[in-house]
């Protein structure tokens, strides 16, 4: 391809990015939702299950450092899966259509989408690394820090292309309960309540091969204790795998879609 | 009068209908609570070893009473949606001009709810005694379960349909959702209030909808006792004199106002 060509398809990209910040700037109150939620969960569940951290084989004695990477990977899930509303809205409005007419490739179509997903997804985790903070979640270092950001990045494109893939499916906001469903089970069939060696009945053998529970595992190990490699490609791996098989997936649905 | 029932008897079914219709209303109700209650057993079902925590059987039995409340309050809300979408789309305004008895539109609306509210009980004790469950008191408890979330479910319906008339606004009835959660978590719905950090635990002592969750695990847990049934047949009523009450405030208000 030309220089000039990847010069147009990156100002696409940049367009539809800016178009979604746009509609932040234009409608604060859209982007709450992401926000508000995973801040109830996390302060709620904290509330209500705290005290297991008193469990004997608990790994953290702080449960609300432990609950943390669990709101950020809810965070980033309710954000992308927004975008999957949105996207089944400008279906539904025939906004979409006239993106499919203009010359601009479907791949550049869904970077656009999901490029945007990727960074509103560090609105809800700053919200909740300064509401964690301050409920006295443990600084996990500027390493942590940023593989926590770069996994919420990631969770966010993946929930993006789920929820892109599922709003060209169904073509209607009525499959929202589907979009946020799909990343409820992901992120919540983790280690998300308690260790693996704590989880009963199906939880524990799901949770031990939910590739997800590497990258929860890979967000938490700064905020419980010290950042290692060990700890970290696993996590990476595990998010690369699902960022191919989700973005395949939405893709699919971007060629197949016709006007 | 028997022409009033016919119309709170069809308004309801037409309620039950819409609910089944609309995925996005009906998910709420069953999915999400049956999908939290799966993963709560399997991520914090260790917490019944904690010191402190009632003599159970399995961390089912505990929280079997608080998916349920969850449903109905839900249950609620989407109801109070879907009042809110006929108000937007006319269909109330033509209720409205037929020879029928205003309050009965509410009424048709909250006997849908309280159909919902006995379809989630009886779902939910389908779940739970497929997967283990045990309730103590044998049928007459299950009665008893699936009379309080069935008056539950008309009681919270009405906070729903109270906002619902008072705005006219499907948003804002659906902005209520987080709301569930707050007063869920600060309930001992899925913990023992005993269990719970302050001052979460404290408010858990005192929140009505505790003593409304207690009522519906107490033939699961132990034998009747009158004293937890007086509690939730209290809240419930408290709460559902309140709801409606403020419901037939609203209806009036947009009958004179016009909106």
């Amino acid at each position: 391809m030309s220089s000039v060509g990847w010069r147009a398809d990156l100002q696409m990209i940049a367009a539809l990015a800016r178009r979604a910040a746009n509609e932040l700037l234009r409608v604060p109150g859209a982007a709450i939702p992401g926000v508000l939620a995973p801040t109830i969960f996390f302060l709620g569940i904290f509330a209500v299950f705290g005290h297991l951290s008193l469990l004997p084989g608990f790994t953290s004695k702080s449960y609300q450092s432990f609950l943390i990477p669990i709101s950020l990977m809810q965070g980033a899930g309710f954000t992308g899966a927004a975008t999957g509303v949105n996207l089944a809205r400008d279906i539904e409005q025939g906004w979409f259509d006239r993106l499919l007419v203009s010359p601009a490739p479907r791949p550049v179509l869904l970077a656009g989408l999901v490029l945007s997903a990727s960074l509103r997804s560090l609105i809800p985790a700053t919200v909740l690394l300064v509401v964690g903070f301050s409920m006295g979640v443990h600084w996990p270092g500027i390493g942590g820090l940023a593989i926590a950001g770069l996994i919420v990045m990631g969770m966010g494109t993946i929930a993006a292309c789920w929820g892109t893939a599922i709003a060209l499916r169904f073509k209607s906001q009525s499959a929202a309960p589907l979009m946020q469903a799909g990343m409820f089970v992901l992120i919540l069939t983790t280690t998300s309540y308690a260790p693996l060696a704590l989880l009963t009945g199906w939880l524990h053998t799901v949770a031990k091969y939910n590739p997800a529970t590497q990258i929860v595992e890979a967000v938490r190990q700064g905020f419980v204790g010290g950042v290692s490699w060990g700890d970290t490609w696993p996590g990476l791996l595990a998010l690369a795998g699902l960022l191919v098989l989700l973005s395949a997936l939405a893709l699919r649905g971007m060629r197949r879609t016709a006007i | 009068m028997a022409a009033n029932l016919r119309v709170i008897g069809a308004l309801g079914i037409r309620s039950v209908k819409q609910t089944f219709r609309r995925p996005q209303l009906m998910a709420p109700i069953l999915l999400f609570p049956t999908l939290l209650l799966a993963i709560q057993v399997g991520g914090a079902g260790r917490g019944v070893e904690l010191p402190g925590f009632p003599h159970v059987n399995g961390f089912l039995d505990f929280v079997l009473a608080g998916a349920m409340i969850q449903s109905t309050l839900l249950a609620g809300n989407s109801g109070g949606i879907a009042l809110a979408v006929d108000i937007e789309m006319g269909f109330t305004d033509r209720l409205l001009a037929a020879p029928i008895s205003r309050f009965a539109i509410v009424l048709g609306r909250l006997a849908g709810i309280a159909l919902l509210g006995t379809l989630s009980a009886l779902w939910f004790i389908a779940v739970g005694l497929t997967f283990g469950a045990n309730i103590a008191e044998g049928v007459p408890g299950a009665l008893v379960m699936i009379l309080f979330v069935t008056l539950s479910a008309v009681a919270f319906g009405g906070i729903g349909a109270a906002v619902a008339l008072r705005t006219g606004r499907a948003s804002v009835v659906q902005g209520l959702f987080p709301l569930v959660f707050v007063i869920l978590f600060l309930s001992s719905a899925c913990f023992p209030a005993n269990l719970m950090i302050e001052p979460a635990a404290t408010v858990a002592r005192y929140n009505p909808l505790s003593f409304i969750v207690e009522g519906v695990r107490d033939p699961v847990i132990s034998s009747l006792s009158l004293h937890a049934f007086a509690k939730a047949l209290g809240s419930i009523a408290l709460i559902a004199s309140i709801s409606i009450g403020l419901s037939a405030l609203a209806l009036r208000r947009r009958l004179r106002t016009g909106g």
